[in-house]
């Protein structure tokens, strides 16, 4: 098309300070980069320069648990774009945030070398522990930072793409879709706690000693690690406000609402659904590589159905389709299970369901559906 | 079987867009066409041709096969025989639904099928002619033409009050108006209207047809209907389906004076 661009649909309006226009048109995701922004500001200071002593001190535990929900907050969006979208109730999202962290996991394993508790240059301790002999083929390269990390996005966005061209080609969609993501999650669970897949069974990894060379424990580190991460999932909101502001953006939803329409007007529906699914795989790889790499831990349980299942709970209960309801749900319910596991450990998932009731009852938009009904009703009516 | 000469290209997808060949006067040509659901017949070796402009209305008692012969011109149904093309250079049973859509064929369903949480501006943005592949669509802009395009739609179907209303608030005739709207924008060749004025008021129907009589000479137009009246409103042609074949062809009013016709409709 070589037409003289006039921007979309938000042009008819008329015109106005673009910046301006997109905080009006997205006050929510607005507030999500202005808070990320505070965060990546307000944590090193207090983390790093405020005295140890102080009132005002961030401790390393502290960041590391903000970091980790933040991660969470990544993946969270991941099955927005797919769910609130797309239509696409993926019950298996944890299986590509588990990937993501297997992968990253395998560079920081290989990181160790000599340093584990057998001392052996070569393979991991669980190896040395079976005796193996010689490192699995599908270890080799892993020890390369770059591969590691293009294998954070490749392996989830290869299992999302042959599964999605599967699934979307045989318009399978529904509960049948929501169930094959659950079996898919539960294999993998399975497969990875088999000692002789060759990923450490149900240990998974852990003892991770350090990063690039960078020593894993060390404030400095972990400050660094945060902000990745702070940045990661600002980058993804955008990228993910980016598409779904666009005309593909619009063309997912109008197949989320009524997908034949969408077929007879010419739409290739299972594609748009495949690389909506892919991307949002990658973003989920993404989160779990940074998980991992704060927390210092991988192992199957990540693969558990419950744990996707939990995801989806979390979008519900932040407000579905928005993108920022999804953070806003992850870390509400991410914080109460921290202050729950920690008072009343037998309570936590009571509580959990008990929340999950009350926000499909009373606030079927979620806590942002709460909030947003405050303020700006439809985002056309605000650009009008 | 075949009886439109010059037509030696095979199942080939067209490019899209491309439209099709109608060079010989006629748009649609079904041949024989037999589509079985378990054992039933839903069509029974239909022929039927439709020339270029022209504004057939198709009726028939339930279960005459009318959705169905829609099915399988938008590619979402399988004959188990026969053969349909488009034009001389299209052949329908060889391509997808979304390739058909871009080969220029537009469907209206029977119930109001629009995007209800896209606003009415939107709709026909979605369903505008062009590249529909996801990599376009990431950086599609619309060009003041197409504005253009949108903004004489939406005063055709007569919403431009309406263009930044939620399309799942409109009325029931609004919405029959909006998805007519949408294929307007997807420029077809061909049009299939299934029902336009089922649920509708007395003006609403009226503001229909004078719509439906205006497309046709640019597009051809397809309308399967329930309501004689509408029928006698708008039809030059008539096609009468009974048990997926052709009954009766012809002017409304020799149509309706068809014993067979009147049989079948009133059970004589």
């Amino acid at each position: 098309m070589s037409e003289s661009v006039v921007g979309n649909s938000a042009v008819v309006a008329g015109n106005g300070g673009g910046l301006r226009k997109a905080i009006r048109a997205d006050r929510g995701g607005t507030v999500l980069l202005g808070v990320l922004l505070a965060i990546a500001l307000l944590v090193p200071a207090l983390n790093l320069l405020v005295p140890a002593d102080s009132v005002l001190h961030m401790s390393g535990y502290a960041v590391t648990l903000l970091g980790k929900y933040m991660t969470y907050a990544m993946l969270a969006m991941a099955v927005d774009l797919v769910w609130g979208y797309c239509g696409i109730l993926s019950l298996g999202h944890g299986a590509f945030f588990a990937l993501g962290g297997y992968a990253i996991g395998m560079y920081l394993m290989r990181e160790i070398g000599s340093r584990g508790v057998y001392g052996n240059p070569l393979l991991p301790d669980f190896m040395v522990f079976l005796n193996w002999t010689e490192l699995p083929w599908f270890w080799h390269g892993f020890n390369s930072f770059p591969f590691a990390l293009s294998m954070v996005f490749l392996v989830p966005g290869a299992l999302a793409l042959v599964f999605g061209f599967l699934a979307f080609r045989s318009r399978v969609s529904g509960v049948y879709l929501s169930i094959i993501t659950q079996a898919l999650t539960y294999a993998l669970m399975l497969a990875f706690f088999r000692n002789d897949m060759g990923f450490g069974g149900n240990n998974g990894f852990t003892d991770f000693k350090d990063v690039l060379g960078f020593n894993l424990q060390s404030p400095g580190t972990r400050m660094v690690l945060f902000l990745l991460t702070a940045a990661a999932l600002g980058g993804s909101y955008s990228l993910c406000r980016y598409i779904i502001d666009s005309r593909a953006g619009r063309v997912i939803q109008a197949v989320r609402d009524a997908e034949s329409r969408a077929r007879f007007l010419g739409y290739r529906v299972e594609s748009y659904k495949l690389w909506m699914f892919v991307l949002s795989a990658l973003l989920a790889g993404l989160a779990g590589a940074l998980y991992v790499t704060q927390i210092g831990i991988i192992n199957p349980s990540e693969f558990s159905p419950t744990n996707s299942i939990e995801i989806v709970i979390w979008v519900a209960i932040g407000g579905r389709g928005t993108l920022y309801g999804a953070v806003v749900g992850a870390f509400l319910v991410n914080y109460a299970k921290t202050y729950f596991t920690a008072a009343l450990p037998s309570m936590w998932l009571y509580a959990l369901g008990a929340l999950f009731v009350i926000v499909t009852l009373f606030l079927p938009n979620g806590v942002v559906g709460l909030l947003g009904a405050r303020f700006g009703k439809y985002r056309l009516a605000t650009a009008k | 079987m075949m009886r439109i000469s010059g037509r030696s290209r095979s199942s080939h997808p067209p490019p899209a867009s491309a439209g099709t060949d109608a060079s010989g006067g006629v748009i649609l040509y079904l041949n024989d066409i037999t589509v079985s659901f378990d054992g039933f017949r839903a069509l029974n070796a239909l022929s039927l041709e439709l020339q270029v402009g022209e504004l057939r209305c198709i009726i028939g008692p339930n279960g005459a096969g009318k959705t169905t012969m829609m099915d399988v011109i938008t590619g979402k149904t399988r004959p188990d025989s026969g053969s349909a093309w488009f034009g001389r250079s299209v052949d329908l049973l060889g391509l997808t639904e979304p390739e058909i859509a871009q080969a220029g064929i537009g469907r209206k369903f029977q119930k109001p099928t629009v995007f209800e949480q896209h606003t009415v501006f939107e709709n026909l943005e979605l369903a505008m002619a062009g590249d529909k592949s996801v990599w376009k669509a990431l950086f599609a802009r619309i060009s003041a033409a197409r504005l253009e395009q949108i903004e004489q739609v939406l005063e055709r179907i007569g919403l431009s009050g309406h263009r930044f209303d939620r399309a799942g608030a409109l009325s029931h005739g609004q919405k029959q108006w909006l998805e007519i709207g949408m294929l307007l924008m997807q420029d077809p060749q061909l049009l299939l209207v299934d029902e336009p004025v089922a649920g509708m008021t007395p003006q609403e129907i009226e503001r229909t047809a004078e719509l439906l009589t205006s497309l046709a000479g640019k597009h051809s137009v397809v309308v399967v209907e329930h309501d004689m009246e509408f029928v006698r409103s708008i039809a030059r042609t008539v096609t009468v389906l009974h048990e997926g074949s052709v009954l009766a062809q012809g002017g409304i009013d020799d149509v309706q004076g068809n014993p067979k016709v009147i049989e079948v409709y009133l059970g004589v």
